[in-house]
C-alpha cells in the first residue's frame, strides 16, 4: 500500500509500499518516530486518511473483502463493526455533551437498528463492567472522568461492536506510567476475551516490544523491518532498529550505554535518495544513496530492506567492514 | 571544620518547602463560603543536592515536581519554607540580588517549540543572557555564542547562528536552548522534561549533552521527569513524589533493586521493559490519585495502599533514614 499527501508545495509519500498480514488473535506493533508515516498506515487501513491525503495504489483486505473497493456508505458499516479505532487523545474524541452511556447507545442503534433499548442499553453495562467502570457511571458525562478513565471508555466504543480488528494509535501516551500498565493489561485481557487482532501504533518500542507479537519498524515512510518481536529483541537487522534498540533506557540494565543516531530524520518533502535512513547510517555505501533498497527475507518471517543483506538473508558488507 | 565543609558540598537545599495555589471560586461561591481551599502542589518538601550531582525528581503528572523545580529558581514564590543555595538563604530575595543568582541558576523547559521567541535569530536568543547580565556585546557576544553553539554541537555553528526557530528541528531547538542556558556558565541547572518531547533516536544525543556539561562544566541538576527508565540511566539520586510529597529519596542503585515504599514498588512495576521474553510481575493499585485540592489524611496514599494499617488514615509518615541515604515516609517500616 501507498499513501500520498498531495499538496501545494509537493508530493509527501508518507507511506511507501508496505504489505503486512495479521490473523485472527495476533498483536501487531507499528513502532517509528513522529513523521514515519505509522498513524497514516493506521488511519488508511479504515480508510480515514485525511485530506489531501490519498491511498495511491494497493489492497487492503478486511477478512477477504477489498476495502478500497467498498463505496462510503459501506465503509461506515465496516468501521466498528470489522475494524475500529482507538485515537491517542481520548479528550478530543468523546463528546463533551453527551452522556457515556448514550456515546454507546447511539454507537450500538447506528450500527444495529434492530436493537432494542432494552438489549442496547444491556450490552452497555456489561461492556463498562468489563472496563472496570462503575456501572453507575454510565450516566455521567466525559468532563467527569479522568484521562485513563477516558481512555478506557474510548477502547469500549472500539470493542463495542466485537470488531475483528482494532487499532490502537498511541492509546497511553498521554497518560503516567501506571495508568499506561493499566489500560495496556486491560487491551491485552479484552483482546483475549473478545478475540481480536490488535495494532498498537507507538513511538515507544519498551511498550511495543512488551505487548506486541509481530512488529514493523518504519522510518521515513518506509518498512525497514519485519519480525516478530522475539526476533526482532534478539537479533534485529536493519542497522536503524540496532541503533533505535540501543537508544532506549531499560530499567532492568545497569551501567547500559545509550547509543545516539547522528542527524535527524528527513524532511518528508525532500527525502533522500534510494534507502532514506542512508544519510545517519553508518553502514552506507554508494548503492543506498540511489536505490531504494529490496524488502529481504532474512529468517523466518523476519524481513528487512537493507543492502546489507544478500538475497539468502546473510549479511555481506557488514563482514567485511568489521 | 567540618560544618564548613558541609555546607559547601550542598549547592542547593530546601526545607519544609510548601506552595499552595488558591482554588479561583466564581462570585457566589466567595459570598458563601469564608474559607479558601487551595490545590496543595507541593507539601512540606525537603531535600538537599550534593555539588556536581544529578538528582532527578520523578512521579506521575501533577504531584508537584515541576511546580518544586519552579519554585527553587524563584520562578514562583514559595508559600512557605526555606530554600538555600550555595549556604545563602535566597527564599526572600528580589530584584538586583535576585538577576545576579540567576546567572548561577538556570532552568531548561520541556517544550523547545514554546521556549524560544520565533523572532528572535538563534544568535539573540542564545546571546541574550549576556546582554541582560551586562557581560558581552557585539563581536564579544557573537565569539561566545559560536562557542557555546559547538559545544552542544551545532556544528558549524556559523551556519545556525542567523536562522530562525521554525528553521530548526526539535532536537535542534533543544540544543539551542541548553546553549542558552549554559552560556553564563551557570553552576546549577533545573531540567523540566527536557528530552519528553524529543524523538527516540535523538533522546539519548541530548543526555550525553547534560551529562558531558556536568564533567566540563561541573554542573549540578535538578532533573524534573516522569520517564523512570531515562531518570535511572541519568541520575545519582532520585526522589520519588507523591501528591505533593517526597515518599521515597536515596542513590538510583538501592532505589530500584529495593524500592521499600509500596508506592514505589507499584510505580517501579510499572514501567514498560523493552524486553518481550521478561516476565511481568506487577503490583496493581486501586483507584486513581486524588486530587490535589482533597488531599487524604495521614498518609496520603493510604487509599490505594495494599498494605495500609489503621495508623496510615490517621497519622503522617514522616521520611526517615532506613540505611545510609536512602529515604522513605511510611508506617511500614521501623
Amino acid at each position: 500500500m501507498t499513501v500520498d499527501y498531495q499538496m501545494r508545495r509537493g508530493t509527501i509519500r508518507a507511506v511507501d509500499n508496505v504489505s503486512f498480514s495479521l490473523k485472527k488473535g495476533e498483536t501487531l506493533g507499528l513502532a517509528g518516530e513522529s513523521g514515519s508515516g505509522k498513524s497514516t498506515l493506521g488511519l488508511s487501513i479504515i480508510r480515514l486518511v485525511p485530506y489531501p491525503g490519498v491511498i495511491v495504489k494497493g489492497h487492503i483486505k478486511i477478512d477477504g473483502t477489498d476495502i478500497l473497493k467498498l463505496p462510503e456508505h459501506e465503509m461506515r458499516s465496516i468501521r466498528g463493526e470489522k475494524a475500529a479505532y482507538i485515537f491517542q487523545d481520548p479528550m478530543t474524541s468523546l463528546n463533551p455533551v453527551k452522556r457515556i452511556g448514550a456515546h454507546f447507545f447511539e454507537l450500538i442503534r447506528t450500527h444495529e437498528p434492530s436493537t432494542s433499548k432494552e438489549e442496547a442499553f444491556k450490552r452497555t453495562k456489561t461492556v463498562i463492567k468489563n472496563l472496570g467502570i462503575l456501572p453507575e457511571r454510565i450516566n455521567d458525562y466525559p468532563h467527569q472522568f479522568s484521562g485513563g478513565m477516558r481512555q478506557r471508555i474510548m477502547i469500549g466504543l472500539a470493542i463495542a461492536l466485537n470488531p475483528d480488528l482494532v487499532i490502537a494509535d498511541e492509546p497511553t501516551t498521554a497518560l503516567d506510567v501506571i495508568v499506561q500498565a493499566k489500560i495496556l493489561d486491560l487491551m491485552e485481557n479484552l483482546r483475549k476475551m473478545y478475540g481480536m487482532a490488535l495494532i498498537l501504533i507507538s513511538h515507544d518500542l519498551s511498550v511495543i516490544l512488551e505487548r506486541c507479537d509481530k512488529i514493523i519498524v518504519m522510518y521515513a515512510g518506509h518498512m525497514q523491518e519485519y519480525a516478530t518481536s522475539m526476533e526482532l529483541h534478539k537479533n534485529p537487522k536493519h542497522p536503524y532498529t540496532q541503533k533505535l534498540l540501543q537508544s532506549i533506557p531499560n530499567v532492568e540494565l545497569s551501567d547500559q550505554k545509550l547509543v545516539a543516531i547522528p542527524g535527524s530524520p528527513p524532511d518528508m518533502l525532500n527525502p533522500p535518495k534510494g534507502c532514506r535512513f542512508w544519510p545517519r547510517c553508518s553502514y552506507a555505501k554508494k548503492i543506498c544513496r540511489v536505490k531504494k533498497p529490496p524488502l529481504i527475507n532474512v529468517g523466518r518471517s523476519h524481513f528487512v530492506r537493507c543492502f546489507l543483506y544478500d538475497k539468502e538473508g546473510v549479511s555481506v558488507e557488514r563482514n567485511r567492514k568489521s | 571544620m567540618t560544618k564548613k565543609v558541609l555546607v559547601l558540598s550542598e549547592i542547593v537545599k530546601v526545607e519544609h518547602l510548601t506552595k499552595y495555589f488558591p482554588v479561583q471560586k466564581s462570585f457566589l461561591e466567595q459570598l458563601f463560603t469564608r474559607e479558601l481551599s487551595y490545590v496543595k502542589a507541593v507539601d512540606d518538601v525537603t531535600f538537599s543536592i550534593k555539588s556536581g550531582e544529578f538528582f532527578t525528581l520523578a512521579g506521575e503528572s501533577g504531584c508537584g515536581k515541576t511546580t518544586t523545580g519552579r519554585v527553587i529558581v524563584k520562578l514562583l514564590e514559595p508559600t512557605s519554607g526555606k530554600i538555600y543555595f550555595n549556604g545563602a538563604d535566597i527564599t526572600k530575595l528580589k530584584g538586583e540580588k535576585l538577576r545576579l543568582l540567576r546567572r548561577k541558576m538556570q532552568i531548561i523547559f520541556q517544550d523547545p517549540y514554546a521556549s524560544l521567541n520565533p523572532r528572535m535569530k538563534i544568535i539573540d536568543a542564545v546571546g541574550h543572557p549576556l546582554e541582560i547580565h551586562g557581560l558581552a556585546k557585539g563581536e564579544e557576544k557573537k565569539k561566545k555564542v559560536l562557542e557555546v553553539l559547538e559545544e552542544v554541537g551545532l556544528t558549524p555553528p556559523e551556519q545556525f547562528i542567523n536562522l530562525y526557530p521554525h528553521q530548526l528541528s526539535g532536537g535542534q531547538r533543544q540544543r539551542v536552548a541548553l546553549a542558552r542556558s549554559i552560556i553564563l556558565k551557570p553552576e546549577f541547572m533545573v531540567a523540566d522534561e527536557p528530552v519528553s518531547m524529543i524523538d527516540v533516536s535523538l533522546r539519548s544525543t541530548i543526555i550525553d549533552l547534560m551529562l558531558s556539561f556536568r564533567k566540563e562544566l561541573g554542573l549540578t541538576y535538578l532533573f524534573i521527569t516522569h520517564d523512570l527508565a531515562v531518570a535511572k540511566y541519568i541520575s545519582d539520586k532520585i526522589a520519588i513524589m507523591y501528591l505533593g510529597k517526597i515518599v521515597e529519596m536515596g542513590h538510583k542503585e538501592p532505589l530500584f533493586w529495593n524500592p521499600i515504599h509500596p508506592y514505589t514498588q507499584a510505580l517501579l512495576s510499572a514501567i514498560p521493559v523493552p524486553n518481550p521474553e521478561r516476565e511481568r510481575k506487577r503490583i496493581e493499585l486501586a483507584g486513581e490519585v486524588p486530587s490535589t485540592i482533597d488531599i487524604p489524611t495521614g498518609c496520603r496514599f493510604h487509599p490505594r495502599c495494599p498494605y495500609r494499617t489503621g495508623k496510615c488514615s490517621k497519622e503522617e509518615p514522616q521520611l526517615t533514614e532506613v540505611e545510609k541515604d536512602h529515604f522513605v515516609a511510611c508506617h511500614l517500616i521501623k
